[in-house]
């Protein structure tokens, strides 16, 4: 016994010694840049959802987004030509891209990706977002062409979505082929290695169409726990790291990148509700909130006030300012704790909140702080998703939301009243004619002016009927190395991971 | 020897059956919609037409016997089945993490065996005397804190103050290959937080063990035969307090096994644990169900491994299967 608990104290031992530090000086390692997320792929297939707003690394789209999330032709030679009606999208494909396997890309590979979507044996989330989408044929092999249910002036929007090839999928199982995990693209960056839980390897696509990355490769380590990330990062792991704002603050050889984003957070305030049913109220509740504190305490100075669903960066917006309201004279009267009454009903009610989520937890406690002020009574309830969602309908949620790209994406079903009590779109129930007609002008027509002309009249319908009091805008935090050159932020979606990060260029990162 | 064996398996059969069963009803009571949790972010933007479609595909819509005897019939056939929070077939995903979950689960307990005999023993040896008091006061301190904690600690000392070990992952994150002095190097801090975490238990048993049994009359029988301290404290004492330690080996694994799922998130290491965890949250029973089985299968290998050792330890034991 004894003799065996001795050879196991020297093995382990042995163990402690031989550990030598790796290194990381090396010229090939200085040439390879390594970042870390939170965020890591189920799958690495665009079909089934990966990278679809495109900077995936590996995949290329008809078309990409440039530093001011402008569209830029990317597989399509030019921005592909939409059809009078609306109803036409045709792309021409750029010559000599070829796939990281060698083979050229073909009309017949963007017919692949875009009818395996379309197809419903396919575990795709994307089928909703490309519902006008009615067939894709390749009249010849370098042009493509989008048929439509209808006129959907955002469409280009939707052709971020990576490429794969037909000849590594055709007659296999999308949802279950080894694709996923080792995929082809035309992308700057082929995949060599994926190690679930751990890093995924990418090597520099020598021969890509953009031109030679600027460096050899990239890697993705995969860190889920906040604190485990943070603490990796201070020890000098990764050249640029995710964090949240609490934990990335600047530390010597690293300084913080604060990247606005779309993603909003606000108050649904359901229509059927006796006291949030009130307009008076809702723009009582919307004049009330202290949105620079709730940036100050909660986000920690990583955010900014939000007044409506299309955020300040995009060139939608339209400035728009709660005004106060006169409760006493929308009878309304405060009783004697101080929580107003009108025809016997208090002014209170019920914010629901995912209890997991921290920050809807303290956004949804400043809330009632400010609303008590202004003689409203709010009871915070901390509930599971699936307590939530029978509720929706009659009491009010922390919600949030948000997409840079356009203002169709998401505020045509969440202010719609076609979309009312349809699970997450529109829970609320708010009806507008105004608010209707002027998404659907925004989505009907392709006219950038009359676009604009339609969403401002969106905006400011809102911000009068505050069916929504919207709180922030947040803002992603990354930690980077200071020797790191070509870092361009650009706003983000609610979304990022190894696709659509800080490092969405990262093709052109170079060391100083 | 073989009949017990024997035996045991055929009763391992039903309880296997049971637990299987069970997960199956626990997964029908959960409120969790797989196909939300596997849209994620997506969830919220989707139709419900898009999300039932994918429901639809995995037939998780079907009754629950239907989905049981087709999991099963599969099972039959050495298909563990899809899973859905992974996008991996669950033999796949097993056999690329258990490795990992077995080899830290493994060298831990090998150092809290050894750590805690030796302190344990030595601590009995001279009771109430510094190192005693020494022992039992660190064994209740670690006892109280969480094992998170431990390991953020032992990352901000020993990886960040001092810089002697990695803070996370299996290998360098350049590493272009997986070579054992960097793998080692990396599970120094996990393996040592782990066992310090589980060693209380342990240690403190031992030494009540060897305290009582240096009373006994075959103790005090050796030592005024005139035999040396240690042999009498290793030859005799800690001999006889060996054999309950043992059932308490075999009862203890599942709380090594709950603690490495924390360690290994602390560590961003690629085992068992985070995935059983994110299995849960996202509803995926085919995964769940597949890891609780082999759970189960060593938790009983484990317990007869025990009883056999038992009876090998002490010849008065018998046991009738």
């Amino acid at each position: 016994m004894l003799r065996l608990l001795g050879t196991v104290a020297v093995i382990l031992l042995a163990l402690t010694a031989c550990s030598v530090p790796a290194g990381t000086g090396s010229t090939s390692a200085g040439r390879t840049f390594v970042v870390a997320t939170s965020g890591e792929p189920d799958t690495l297939n665009p079909i089934l959802g990966y990278g679809s707003d495109g900077a995936s690394l590996i995949f290329d789209g008809l078309v990409a987004r440039d530093a001011g999330n402008t569209l830029v032709p990317a597989l399509a030679a030019e921005l592909p030509a939409v059809s009078a009606d609306g109803r036409t999208v045709t792309a021409k494909l750029r010559t000599g891209a070829t796939f990281h396997d060698g083979r050229p890309l073909t009309a017949a590979d963007v017919v692949f990706t875009y009818t395996a979507v379309l197809d419903p044996a396919v575990d795709s989330t994307l089928r909703s977002d490309l519902d006008m989408l009615t067939a894709v044929t390749a009249p010849d092999p370098s042009t493509v062409v989008f048929t439509l249910k209808y006129a959907y002036a955002p469409f280009l929007q939707r052709l971020t979505l990576g490429i794969v090839p037909a000849a590594a999928l055709r007659d296999q199982d999308v949802n279950r082929a080894a694709f996923n995990r080792a995929p082809i693209g035309t992308g700057p960056y082929r995949v060599t290695s994926w190690t679930p839980g751990d890093r995924l390897v990418l090597a520099a696509n020598e021969s890509w169409w953009g031109g030679r990355p600027a460096n050899s490769g990239v890697i993705v380590a995969f860190v889920a726990d906040d604190n485990g990330r943070a603490q990796r990062a201070r020890a000098g792991e990764f050249d640029a790291v995710e964090l949240a704002p609490r934990l990335a603050t600047a530390f010597p050889g690293f300084s913080v990148h604060k990247v606005p984003t779309a993603d909003y957070r606000g108050v649904m305030l359901p229509m059927n509700h006796p006291v949030t049913g009130d307009a008076a109220i809702r723009r009582a509740l919307d004049a009330a909130v202290d949105r620079q504190a709730m940036v100050t305490g909660v986000l920690g100075g990583a955010g900014d006030p939000a007044y409506g669903p299309v955020p300040p960066t995009s060139p939608f917006h339209v400035t728009t300012e709660p005004a106060p309201v006169d409760l006493d004279a929308a009878g309304w009267i405060a009783g004697t704790d101080g929580i107003r009454v009108r025809n016997g009903q208090r002014a209170a009610f019920a914010l629901m909140y995912p209890a997991t989520d921290s920050l809807r937890k303290e956004l949804a406690l400043a809330v009632t702080a400010d609303a008590r002020k202004a003689g409203i009574e709010i009871r915070p309830e901390g509930l599971t998703w699936e307590a939530i969602e029978p509720r929706m309908g009659d009491d009010a949620l922390i919600m949030g939301w948000g997409t840079p790209y356009d203002p169709d994406f998401l505020s045509y079903k969440l202010f719609g009243s076609r979309f009312a009590g349809q699970g997450f779109f529109n829970p609320g129930g708010y009806r507008s004619a105004v608010v209707d007609r002027a998404l659907q002008a925004g989505r009907d027509d392709a006219d950038p002016e009359k676009r604009k002309a339609a969403y401002a009249t969106f905006q400011r319908q809102l911000a009068t009927d505050a069916p929504w009091v919207f709180l922030t805008y947040l803002q992603h935090t990354y930690v980077v190395r200071d020797d790191v050159a070509g870092v361009t932020p650009r706003v983000e979606a609610h979304e990022h991971d190894v696709a659509n990060s800080l490092w969405w260029n990262i093709h052109t990162w170079t060391r100083r | 020897m073989i009949r017990v064996v024997r035996r045991r398996l055929a009763v391992a059969v039903p309880v296997l059956f049971a637990t299987s069963i069970g997960m199956f009803l626990l997964g029908a009571a959960s409120p969790i919609d797989p196909a939300m949790q596997y849209a994620g972010a997506a969830a919220f933007s989707m139709s419900e037409e898009n999300l039932q479609q994918i429901r639809d595909n995995w037939g998780v819509d079907d009754p629950l016997p239907v989905q049981y005897l087709r999991w099963l019939g599969n099972l039959v056939q050495g298909d563990l089945g899809w899973s859905t929070s992974r996008h991996q077939a669950v033999t796949e995903v097993i056999a690329d993490r258990a490795g990992w979950t077995l080899l830290l689960i493994g060298i831990t307990l090998a150092v809290v065996l050894t750590g805690s005999l030796l302190a344990g023993t030595l601590a009995a040896h001279r009771r109430g005397g510094l190192f005693d008091r020494g022992v039992r006061a660190a064994a209740y301190a670690v006892e109280s804190m969480p094992v998170f904690w431990l390991a953020l600690g032992a990352i901000a000392v020993f990886a960040l103050a001092l810089g002697w070990f990695p803070a996370g992952g299996l290998t360098g994150v350049r590493a272009t290959s997986t070579s054992f002095p960097d793998v080692a190097h990396h599970l120094v801090l996990p393996v040592t937080v782990l066992a310090i975490s589980q060693a209380p238990w342990f240690v403190l048993f031992v030494r009540d063990a060897v305290a009582e049994s240096l009373r006994e009359d075959h103790v005090l029988a050796a030592r005024a035969r005139g035999l040396a301290g240690r042999t009498v404290l290793f030859g005799h004492a800690l001999r006889t307090a060996l054999l309950p330690f043992l059932t308490l080996v075999g009862t203890h694994l599942p709380e090594l096994v709950g603690g490495s799922v924390l360690v290994e998130t602390v560590f961003s290491l690629p085992g068992l644990g985070a995935v059983s965890v994110q299995a849960a949250l996202g509803g995926d029973f085919p995964l769940l169900a597949a890891i609780t089985l082999v759970t189960t299968a060593v938790v009983l290998t484990a317990n007869l491994l025990t009883d056999l050792a038992y009876t090998a330890a002490d010849p008065r034991v018998r046991i009738d299967g």
